[in-house]
This record gives structure tokens, sequence and C-alpha cells, in this order.
């Protein structure tokens, strides 16, 4: 009997072990094993403080099979330019240095050394594990929560809409940027074997949903991560040299064959205040989303 | 060109490290720019992009990320060196005491400058002492020479397995940064020979042997991370005298004294000072000296771990000891003072301490504050239980 595609794509071995200290459906965990079976053996993680900081468990033991740093906050792609830097030195050149941080040590407290990384095109691919909010301190907002969305800190619904950090990073003219979500596993393998693939700063955002945070049953991971893409509120898609291309399902979604952005809403408890003129403007931000990468594409095909 | 015999240049203190870092043969630089600091810095691309020193140069966005990368260069097992001041050294904070915690041999200098508000680039030593408590072994230069030597020291402390702790070697901002004097730089090959293998350094990060570094532990098992820490802090004083007594032998300069004694031996007053104005304590000892009064100077070369068995060995029988602290511990005191009136205590040392305050925010120290204070100690004016500041010849 032939294996699955998944296996036979993805590989067998395992680096991210059981005994792991993540939540009971932690959209991360989807990503980690994922990633570390793309990037593993010879590779080294560093990860600032978020949840990763719990889920690699307890002093002496490990789940992770590869070398692992933890760094300060503000400080992991700084980290990992240190290291790429020292690897370079110590002629060990085929090592992937990859840094998994979360929204919070990526969009807020760690931009600044994310943005000063890629500007000078260190050999890092950054993956950030996005679950919309400070979920480790215990749902605080962040500057990736969405419009509408209850945190501890906006408990009548955060006012503000998401920073667009893909076009940050695009900004930076860096070689390959991606999205992806845990629901779609296949397609985010592919693009970090892509990633890793290409010399200099690469940018992966990984849409990782948060059952404790986002108010849904554990089992529910992967079904709202699907709901996100389907719906048209996350879109997979990659930019290689400066050209995007979308990725299924969404290049099928441009001309609106979208799920109601309700069907997505609706499966989580953080959007309980995300009703009448609230949703509308989370609706017009989704739109503005495609109009946005709709432009780049008519430009592109120009 | 590289050094190839023994040479004396004419070399500001920054010019003297950055030719002891090239030296050193180190592989990884991260560094941001901050005045006083900035002349080490450049000099080092100097040499880099003239094929002095192979090495990467890794020009961050932030102090805070220059201590970041040089943590994860020093890691990955690379020799690792960067610099900073003030404002800057405050910005890496987070970072210095990660370095510390995880055990990283990373060597760094501390070019002293006031902290702000207001605004200010001169001497004194109230960023240096924020690392008092924090791991990392300081060293305080009062010269150019000694920034030189101390900085090749510095590699071969921190790199010892037993110790792994990172090495700052601190002097003042413009009075030693900037001021040009004789400097004798090793050969090459001395050098070489001098440190270690740079490839001996083992890499915590190795994907042939992987480990997580920095799991959250037990409390337990933190304390004894602790612990060790403290211990390894404590017995690194006979390394780092042993590796100064070497660098006698090989220089006729001596560094097996932690503490530089000046005229100490019969004195019945010792002043305490560290960095620049050290010189000018001497000029006012033998001031004294001419006039008869038996008085005596000692420099702190190591701040951390505390030399206090040469410290006590210094005093020997003196009556009465003048501290002439350049940084204060807000509430407290002059931050050398508290350092020494506990060695006081602990061993009942029956000697009188004075706590003087000076220098502060760059203002100069002369010898004849020195003489000053002493000369008012001896007429019995201060209370001792007081802090006191002298500021230009006037207390305030």
């Amino acid at each position: 009997m032939s294996k699955p595609r998944l296996v036979s794509t993805i590989g067998e071995k395992e680096y991210y072990y059981p005994g792991h200290a993540a939540c009971h459906g932690c959209g991360a965990s989807i990503g980690l094993r994922h990633l570390l079976k793309a990037i593993g053996p010879n590779a080294i993680l560093a990860v600032p403080a978020g949840c990763t900081s719990i889920i690699a468990g307890r002093a002496n033991l490990s789940t992770f099979g590869i070398p692992f740093i933890h760094t300060a906050f503000g400080s992991a792609a700084s980290v990992a330019s240190g290291i790429i830097e020292a690897l370079d030195r110590l002629g060990k050149k085929d090592v992937n240095v990859v840094v998994w941080a979360g929204d919070g040590g990526t969009f807020d407290i760690g931009f600044a050394s994310l943005s000063g990384a890629a500007e000078r095109g260190h050999n890092i691919l950054y993956v950030l594990d996005d679950n919309e909010a400070y979920m480790n301190t215990g749902i605080q907002r962040s500057g990736a929560t969405p419009r509408g969305a209850w945190t501890t800190t906006t408990i009548k619904g955060k006012k503000e809409g998401k920073k667009n950090i893909l076009d940050i990073m695009r900004a930076h003219n860096i070689p390959y940027l991606a999205t992806a979500s845990v629901a779609y596993p296949l397609d985010f393998h592919r693009k970090v074997k892509k990633a890793l693939s290409i010399k200099g700063f690469k940018f992966i955002h990984l849409m990782s949903p948060c059952p404790p945070g986002w108010r849904f049953d554990m089992h529910l991971t992967v079904e709202v991560a699907r709901k996100a893409v389907l719906s048209g509120v996350w879109i997979l898609m990659e930019i290689e040299n400066g050209l995007l291309r979308l990725n299924p399902p969404s290049n099928t979604m441009l001309e609106k064959r979208r799920l109601p952005v309700e069907e997505y809403v609706k499966m989580q408890g953080r959007f309980r205040f995300l009703k009448g003129e609230l949703l509308e403007e989370f609706k017009r931000d989704v739109e503005r989303n495609w109009e946005r990468i709709k432009k780049i594409l008519e430009e592109q095909s120009r | 060109m590289s050094i190839t015999s023994r040479v004396k240049k004419v070399l500001t203190g920054n010019h003297a490290t950055a030719y002891a870092v090239m030296q050193a043969r180190v592989d990884v630089i991260p560094a941001y720019p901050i005045t006083p600091q900035t002349t080490i810095v450049e000099k080092l691309d100097e040499f880099i992009e003239n094929g002095l020193l192979d090495a990467s140069m890794i020009r961050v966005e932030s102090e805070h990320s220059a201590m970041a990368a040089a943590i994860g260069a020093s890691a990955a097992g690379a020799r690792t060196y960067t610099a900073t001041s003030s404002h800057g050294l405050l910005y890496m904070y987070e970072n210095l005491w990660w370095a510390a915690n995880a055990r990283l041999p990373i060597v760094a200098t501390f070019v002293t400058r006031a902290i702000g508000p207001p605004w200010n680039i001169w001497s004194d030593h109230q960023d240096i002492f924020t690392l008092r408590d924090s791991g990392w072994i300081l060293f305080m230069a009062k010269n150019a020479q000694e920034a030189y030597d101390l900085t090749l020291q510095a590699f071969k402390i921190a790199e010892n397995p037993n110790i792994r702790l990172p090495v700052g070697i601190g002097y003042d901002g413009f009075y030693i940064s900037h001021t040009s004097e004789p400097v004798e730089m090793l050969a090459q090959d001395e050098v070489d020979a001098f440190l270690p293998d740079k490839r001996s350094i083992k890499p915590l990060l190795d994907p042939s042997n992987p480990y997580t570094i920095g799991n959250l532990p037990e409390a337990s098992f933190n304390f004894l991370i602790r612990k060790n820490m403290w211990g390894s802090m404590e017995s690194s004083i006979d390394y780092i005298k042993k590796v100064g007594y070497e660098y006698y032998l090989l220089t006729g300069r001596n560094y097996g004294d932690l503490v530089d004694k000046y005229r100490c031996e019969d004195a019945d007053t010792i002043f305490v000072s560290i960095g620049a104005m050290a010189n000018e304590g001497m000029v006012a000892v033998d001031r004294l000296r001419s006039k008869g009064h038996k008085v005596g100077h000692m420099a702190l070369r190591l701040l951390r771990p505390y030399p206090e068995d040469e410290v006590i060995d210094s005093i020997g029988n003196a009556e009465r000891i003048i501290v002439m602290s350049r940084a204060v511990s807000m509430g407290k005191g002059g931050i050398l003072f508290t350092d020494l009136i506990d060695v006081v205590y602990r061993n009942r040392l029956n000697v009188d301490v004075y706590d003087i305050v000076v220098g502060l925010a760059g203002v100069e120290v002369v010898d004849n504050d020195f003489i000053k204070v002493y000369n008012d100690v001896l007429d019995g004016i201060f209370d001792k239980r007081e802090t006191i500041f002298l500021m230009g010849g006037k207390y305030v």
C-alpha cells in the first residue's frame, strides 16, 4: 500500500517530540511539527518569549530534536543574525538558521530586530506564528489582533485593525515572503522548503488558531484555520523576488467565491462583540486586503 | 599589516582596544554606535575592510540587538566582541544579563559615560556599575596600556571552560578613550601563543549534538544554576591572577595584582579610586608623601569578582581609608564605598572609612581634590556616617 501523500511528501521522521507542553488543540504545535520536519535535522531554531517558551518543555529535557535557543522577547532575529555569522566563520555553511516567533515577538516588541535582520539580508528563515494576541501571558491584544476581537485588554472588542505585517516586510525587498495556514500543511511544507532554497532573509506568516485565546473547542483548530482561508479572511500567497502569486485555494477566490465571513467569525467566542458596524468594518478590512492584492496582480500583469 | 614584532605606538584608549581585539582574532563583532565608544568599532571596521582582521561585523539596528547578536554568535561557538557606553549599555541591559546567565564568553568594552537626562557625553562610572550584580567579570583600566592589556587577558579568562562568563573592560570616556598615549603592543605570534585556541570554545548550538538552551527549570534547578555561577565567579579570582601573572612574565607589566597598590606599605591613610582619576590619586600621594604624610592609593583593577583578599592585604595597618567614588547608589552612598565597607565589617577591620562622591557627570577630578579631602579628614570636619559630595574643589 502506498503511503498517504502527506507522509510521502514530508517524511516520517519527527523532530517535535511527544511530551511537549502545548495546550490541547494548539495550532502552533501543528506548525512546529511541520516546520521541524522541513528544516531538520541540520538546523538551529531561535525562539523569543511566547507560547513556545512553554511548549519547549521542562529543563533539562526538550521537545525539540534540533538545537534550540530561547531568546529575550525582542531579540530573536538579532540572535539568529549572530548565529548565522558565527556558523559562517566556523565554516558550517549548510545549517538552516530559523526563527520561530509569535505575533507579539514580531509585530510589536521584536519588530526593530526583525526589520534590522531583514535589511541586513541575513540568511535566515523567519517564521511568524500568528495567533493574534499575547496568548502565553493570558490573551492580551497585540498589533496582530484583528478588529473586534475580545482579549483581556480589549474586553469589549479591539477597536483597531490588524497591522499588515506582510506589506511591511514586502517593503524590505526580501527575496521570499509567504503566508501559510496550519490547515494546509503541504502548502506550508512546500513554502518552508522553497524558502530554505533561497539565500537571504525569508519571511513566512503562519496563521495558527488558539483554542483558549480564540474561544473555540480544541478539536476545531484545523476547521477554524480552514474557514479563515475559505472565507477570505486569511489569504494564502507567496511573493518571490517581488512577484506575488496566490496559492490554492485562495487563488480561486479573487472574484469573491468565498464563504461568508460570518462562517469564520461565528465559530469563535472572541468575536462575540463583532456585530453591526464593527462587523461591517471587519468585512471591509477583508475586502481591502483582497483589493490590494488585486491591484498588485494587475500591476504585475501589465 | 599584522604586527610582527613588539611595537610601541601612540594610541587612544579606543584604538589600543581595537588593536587588542584585532590581535585576538575575534570572529564576530555586532556593534551599534554611541559616543564615546564609536572609534573602537570604526577602527575594527577599518581593520576588517583592509584585510587585517578576518571577522564579521554585524551592523545592528540597536544595542539591544548588538548584545542579542553577540549571544547568538557566542552560543554558536564564535569568539565574539562588542562595545558600548552609557545609554547603549542600559539599552542592551536585558541581554547583558542574558549573556551572563547563559554563560557565554563574550568580551565587551564599556567606555564609561554619564546617564541622562540631561544628555551628557562625559565620563562617570554610573553605567558600568549597573552591571555589578549581573555575573559579568568587570575590569576597570586606568590608561590606554591597561585597556590593551586587559582586553587580551579578557578573552583568555572568559573562555576558560571552568569560568565561561562574559568579561567587560571599563575605562573613562574621553579621559582614556580619546586621549593618546604610548602603548606597547605584543607581536601577533605572542598573542597567538598567549590566547587559547578560539576553536576550543564549546558551541552550545550544534546540530550534531542538539541542546535546548534556556528551557523552564524547576526552581531548585534554577537556584543551583545561580549558585554555580557564584562558584565560577569566586573561583575565577585565582585564574584571573594566574593569567595576570603570565602576562607579567610576558610583558613585565604586573596584572597578577588585582589591586594596583601605590605606596601603601606603611601608609596610615589610603585612597581608593578607579579608572582615570586613580592617576590623579597617585599624584596626590606623591605630593603628600613629599611633605611627610604617610599616604597610599589603591586602584581597583577588578570590580567583579571583588578582590577581597587583596583589598584587606592592601589596607594592612592603615587607620583610615578615603573612598573616592565616581558613581553613587542613590539613597545609599558612593558605590566603591558600599563595596568596601562590607569587607571592613565582615573582616572586623579596625579602620575608618570615608565616603566621598566626586566627578559625576564628567566634572573633573584632580590631585588637589584628593589632597583637600585628606586634609579635611585629618581636621575631623566629616561625620563618618555621611556621604560627602565634592565638586571642583568645593563640597556641595
